[in-house]
């Protein structure tokens, strides 16, 4: 596997960070893959859009930073307004689809789209939507073992949450599946 | 009736073992516990915040004492306490923390106590760019307190090595019985990557040389034959002795009159460290057979060099890396070797050229010596950094 540069944004008190460290941790600690993780500090962090880069390599990784990342996650519009616009052609959109609103900004991208946190609420708990989200990206991506996905997030969590976060998580890869039964828009 | 001193233990209670996917400053708190650290005392300051905040939830489960100080000066000094209380003692901070704790980082190596001081660097000067990148303290590293001495700095390049060269600054500072500086920066310190910390009993611990002779025949700065650092003593063993930062002599007392202690004692300061030169350096060296450039750098940046490196191998220049994981003592010996035989040195940091004076220095005019600066609060990118190994393997360079 080469170079893979992954953004997953959204706005703070959604578990973007969490989400980031979960997939790094998937692909490094139970992919055997070499993963950084980064994440915005600073003013720009604070209220509006909030994002977590990982970047995954077979060979370890020189360059900490994303570059020109292949998959971005959104589930903010604000993340969506600061985000889109400088996503490379072609490259995979995942929005919560229910939080964002897309427009011709995204007319040259593959868009895959999960109602993540309808679906969390939908369990009684809105906070686990990165869960679901986390389910669907190891679905619809080759970027870490849906296993390992599955066991970063679930040592990631506090323990009393395991039954409510693995429903996420399946709920996450059902979608995902579907999704990828209908085929990619865009 | 004498009054026995209660001390953390070093034990391996809570220590942690395995693999984790960790943030940079936590795998540093991480290492020195590893390394018997059972002493912080800090003041928390960004990018360095999460090593205090480790140290505050972790110490405490490892039978260990954390302290929050009032500020950086303070922090500096309780390690100086807690070295001679007989603990692995440890401080962390940025920039102008940094700054803060020079004067009692000299009181430290007056006084050869061993501690760590981890200087997380952020892009300065003054607050500059709190929670940015920067490595613009490596030459106050080196001369930031005042007056003669030597010290030991290191650079890592990842969590990991953050993890490994924090165990490495203890036994250093154990060893040579001085404050050993880990110089990182906010990159690597709030980075995310695999740790490996590996079983309790694998890691090297070294422990301070301890006083052979009884408490009444000691002499707190008297050396054995032929060695360069004393045997310490630590409060509240029996051991009575003075010790101060005024020039002292072989019992610990000021001895102001005239030059002749102030010669042995600086220069056995500074013995101490460059005699043992050989066994304190290490570098990292990458493609260095027949390289006709040389990339010397450290720390984030010497990592992210790579990347132009294997950019410029593609057009077919030999570049080789040398990083330096020891930045000081710097390694001359090997500086000056190259100089003989590459075609030109490159020398990639976030300051504005910093170690570069150093390569200079050691190369002495037999080869050029490219500068690549950068301020601080970003990474140098990839193309700045291949013009340069272009310019200096004699290819034109479009950048």
């Amino acid at each position: 596997m080469s170079r893979k540069e992954v953004r997953l944004s959204g706005f703070g008190g959604q578990g973007i960070v969490l989400s980031g460290m979960i997939l790094g941790k998937a692909a490094s600690i139970y992919d055997g893959k070499h993963a950084t993780f980064t994440q915005s500090y600073g003013p720009e962090a604070r209220g509006g859009a909030c994002a977590a880069e990982v970047v995954i390599n077979s060979q370890p990784v020189h360059y900490p930073h994303i570059v020109d990342p292949e998959v971005l996650v959104v589930m903010s519009q604000g993340a969506y307004n600061r985000y889109v616009p400088e996503f490379r052609e072609s490259g995979l959109l995942i929005i919560d689809m229910d939080l964002v609103t897309v427009d011709e900004q995204a007319e040259n991208h593959r868009i895959l789209s999960i109602p993540a946190t309808r679906i969390a609420e939908e369990m009684g708990q809105r906070v686990v939507a990165n869960i679901v989200m986390l389910g669907f990206l190891a679905t619809v991506t080759d970027l870490v073992s849906i296993d390992a996905m599955r066991e970063a997030a679930l040592t990631s969590i506090p323990k009393r949450t395991i039954e409510l976060n693995t429903r996420a998580f399946e709920a996450g890869l059902e979608h995902g599946r579907k999704a990828m039964a209908a085929g990619v828009s865009g | 009736m004498s009054r026995r001193v209660s001390r953390p233990s070093t034990g391996k209670q809570g220590v942690l073992e395995g693999e984790f996917f960790m943030l940079g400053d936590d795998a540093c708190a991480e290492g020195a516990i590893c390394a018997g650290c059972r002493f912080f005392a800090g003041y928390p300051i960004t990018p360095a915040t999460e090593i205090a905040q480790r140290m505050a939830l972790r110490l405490p489960e490892t039978d260990g004492i954390y302290v929050q100080m009032e500020d950086e000066l303070a922090s500096m000094n309780t390690i100086v306490g807690a070295a001679w209380a007989g603990v692995k003692a440890m401080t962390a901070t940025s920039g102008p923390g940094f700054s803060l704790m020079m004067e009692n980082l000299g009181l430290a190596i007056m006084m050869e106590c061993p501690c760590v001081l981890v200087n997380v660097q952020r892009a300065g000067p003054s607050t500059g760019l709190p929670t940015l990148v920067g490595q613009g303290d490596m030459m106050q590293a080196r001369w930031g307190s005042h007056g003669p001495y030597s010290i030991i700095a290191l650079a890592p390049t990842s969590p990991q090595e953050l993890f490994d060269l924090t165990i490495d600054a203890f036994n250093l500072s154990e060893l040579y019985r001085l404050p050993v500086l880990v110089m990182t920066d906010a990159e690597v310190g709030h980075m995310t990557e695999k740790v490996v910390i590996p079983p309790y009993d694998e890691i090297e611990r070294a422990e301070r040389p301890r006083p052979a002779v009884p408490p009444e025949e000691y002499e707190p700065y008297r050396c054995p034959p032929g060695e360069l650092v004393p045997p310490m003593a630590i409060a509240g063993e029996g051991y009575r002795f003075h010790t101060t930062g005024l020039t002292h002599d072989e019992r610990g007392y000021p001895a102001t009159a005239d030059d002749r202690v102030q010669w042995s004692l600086v220069q056995r300061l500074i013995d101490k460290i460059e005699k043992n030169r050989d066994r304190i350096i290490r570098l990292a060296e990458d493609e260095m057979d027949g390289a006709e450039v040389v990339v010397v750098s450290y720390g984030i940046a010497a990592r992210t060099a790579l990347w132009p490196i294997e950019m410029a191998r593609a057009e077919g220049i030999k570049v080789g890396l040398l990083r330096l994981i020891t930045v000081w003592p710097f390694p001359e010996e090997r500086i000056r070797e190259l100089a003989g035989q590459v075609k030109a040195i490159v020398v990639p940091e976030i300051n504005m050229g910093q170690i570069v004076l150093e390569v200079e220095r050691c190369a002495a005019g037999k080869v050029p010596v490219i500068s690549v600066p950068h301020p601080g609060g970003g990474i140098h990118k990839p193309e700045i950094v291949l013009a340069a190994i272009r310019r200096a393997a004699g290819r034109e360079s479009d950048l």
